[in-house]
């Protein structure tokens, strides 16, 4: 696989339309065009319903798109592309594997040598704390924990694109910002390629470096906004002025599409 | 609860039963030919426990043989007509026409086709037991989450892995409730077989004990039956213990 060129977009989405159940059927994303560089963080933010599940779902090769193109380096994404890194709302953690398991399958199912991958395993479980939990299965853990495990198992690969499903979604509020600052300081130090799907303003700004707003039903891009923001964040930076702004600025964008009202 | 409780329970509401029957039978004066007390059964036990034990090992073999082949078969079609969409469509439907005839009634045939020695009954107890497992393994292997499947496609894994590395563990819960359920319909079909034809088994000293009016013997047969049935069940619970660590214990046992 060669290397895409570093000004060349990692991710091409050109007039993307899905429609479910034939023509008369329901269109969940219409014409999406959006491109996204290499080591970019991208918050695809929106209502639910609003499609960007089924966008990144396209992006996973488990759906096809209706009409128009998807590129992923250059390549129409027919099936889940190599170098692929995946995780859902629901941890989709195995129970019947134990937590070190867990974060081997990607090495496991993609035929490599299990075994080669364990280092990897423990270090990234180490940078989440959970080095203590290898050998434990999957229902002594919390829910936060098991998240934490889902996304270590997403990153086992070194995932040159990194697809998040409002991973964060189950939790309660204290382990989300907690999981939120951990899945920043782990991308500010490696710089994958992230679309992270979520409907929640603050984690969208918190996270990201640029905020995608999809519409509701049917899917649009109705904003599309770079964050001039540090690259190293703490949780206190959603006290600060400039993060409150972009967050305000969103507030008042789902309100003029009627989403929420004040 | 604990684990007196778990045996001490069940073992106390079992002597309740057999106590008021023994009283009801007693006062009521019932006719020991009619229903005799437990008293007058455990005799009837103690007369011959070799000779009973003898019959009560030949049913339990047969039980275990046609259960096993209900198991192993049961499993290997749930899981062909559940990866291959086609062979469902060709096979279920004659699967569930043949499961309708009634065993009882094909019995005799297999005794034309089989003789008369264990191969008949295994057969039958195999055929009413079968059913069961294709049924709940099938839903089983069926149960996997969407989002799980979704994961297994994005990280390439084959056909095969997803079979036994996913679908087959998910299914494990179910084939276990299948197989519960096979064994009771297998030591049923065991004693069909013996009613139909049989010099041994417990199948059989009903039949005879019933010819003579020995309503003690039928009822001591019965009462072995029950126990097996008890037995072979809670072996069941055991294995499923141990083959689904996952579900009863925080940490595998040992390391890798």
């Amino acid at each position: 696989m060669g290397r895409a060129d570093a000004s060349q977009p990692i991710i091409v989405s050109r007039d993307l339309t899905k429609r479910f159940g034939g023509r008369a059927g329901l269109t969940a994303l219409d014409r999406i065009s959006l491109d996204v560089r290499e080591g970019e963080f991208v918050a695809l933010l929106g209502p639910s319903g609003c499609g960007k599940s089924t966008f990144l779902r396209c992006l996973a090769g488990l759906e096809q798109p209706t009409e128009g193109e998807l590129l992923f380096d250059g390549r129409p994404i027919q099936g889940p592309p190599q170098g692929l890194g995946i995780a859902f709302q629901r941890d989709a953690l195995l129970d019947w594997f134990d937590v070190l398991q867990n974060v081997l399958l990607p090495a496991e199912f993609g035929g490599l040598r299990v075994r080669d991958h364990e280092p990897r395993a423990r270090e990234l479980l180490r940078m989440v704390g959970l080095q203590d939990f290898a050998h434990v299965y999957p229902s002594a853990l919390s829910g936060g924990m098991r998240q934490r495990v889902a996304i270590c198992r997403s990153l086992l690969l070194e995932p040159r694109l990194l697809l998040m499903d409002e991973p964060f979604g189950a939790l309660d509020a204290m382990t989300r910002d907690q999981l939120n600052a951990d899945l920043h300081r782990i991308w500010a130090d490696r710089r994958m390629t992230t679309l992270f799907v979520t409907h929640s303003i603050t984690e969208a700004v918190f996270l990201s470096t640029r905020v995608v707003v999809f519409s509701p039903r049917p899917g649009r891009v109705a904003e599309n906004v770079v964050l001039d923001l540090p690259a190293h964040r703490t949780l206190a930076l959603r006290e600060e002025p400039e993060f409150l702004r972009y967050a305000r600025g969103f507030r008042a964008l789902f309100e003029t599409m009627g989403l929420i009202h004040g | 609860m604990s684990r007196a409780g778990r045996i001490l329970l069940p073992l106390l509401g079992a002597v309740l039963f057999l106590l008021a029957w023994e009283v009801a039978v007693r006062i009521l004066g019932v006719r020991p030919i009619m229903l005799p007390p437990p008293s007058a059964i455990l005799h009837e036990l103690s007369t011959a426990p070799l000779w009973f034990a003898e019959q009560a090992v030949y049913t339990t073999l047969i039980t275990l043989a046609g259960f096993a082949m209900a198991a192993v078969l049961g499993v290997a079609f749930s899981i062909l007509i559940v990866e291959w969409a086609v062979l469902e469509r060709i096979l279920f439907p004659l699967f569930v026409a043949l499961n309708s005839v009634p065993k009882v009634a094909v019995a005799p045939l297999f005794i034309i086709w089989f003789g008369t020695g264990s191969e008949p009954k295994i057969a039958i107890a195999f055929l009413i037991a079968v059913f069961a497992v294709v049924i709940d393994s099938a839903l089983g292997l069926r149960s996997v989450p969407a989002d799980t499947l979704d994961l297994a496609r994005a990280l390439h894994g084959s056909r095969f892995k997803v079979l036994v590395r996913i679908k087959l563990y998910c299914a494990l819960p179910h084939i276990f409730a299948g197989l519960k359920v096979a064994m009771s319909l297998a030591l049923v079909g065991a004693i069909v077989g013996e009613f139909v034809s049989s010099g041994r088994g417990l199948g059989y000293v009903i039949l005879t004990a019933q010819g003579q009016f020995d309503t003690a013997r039928v009822f001591a047969a019965i009462a072995i039956l029950g126990v097996l049935g008890v037995v072979l069940i809670g072996a069941l619970d055991v294995v499923e213990r141990y083959a689904l660590p996952w579900r009863h214990r925080v940490a595998p046992g040992s390391g890798h």
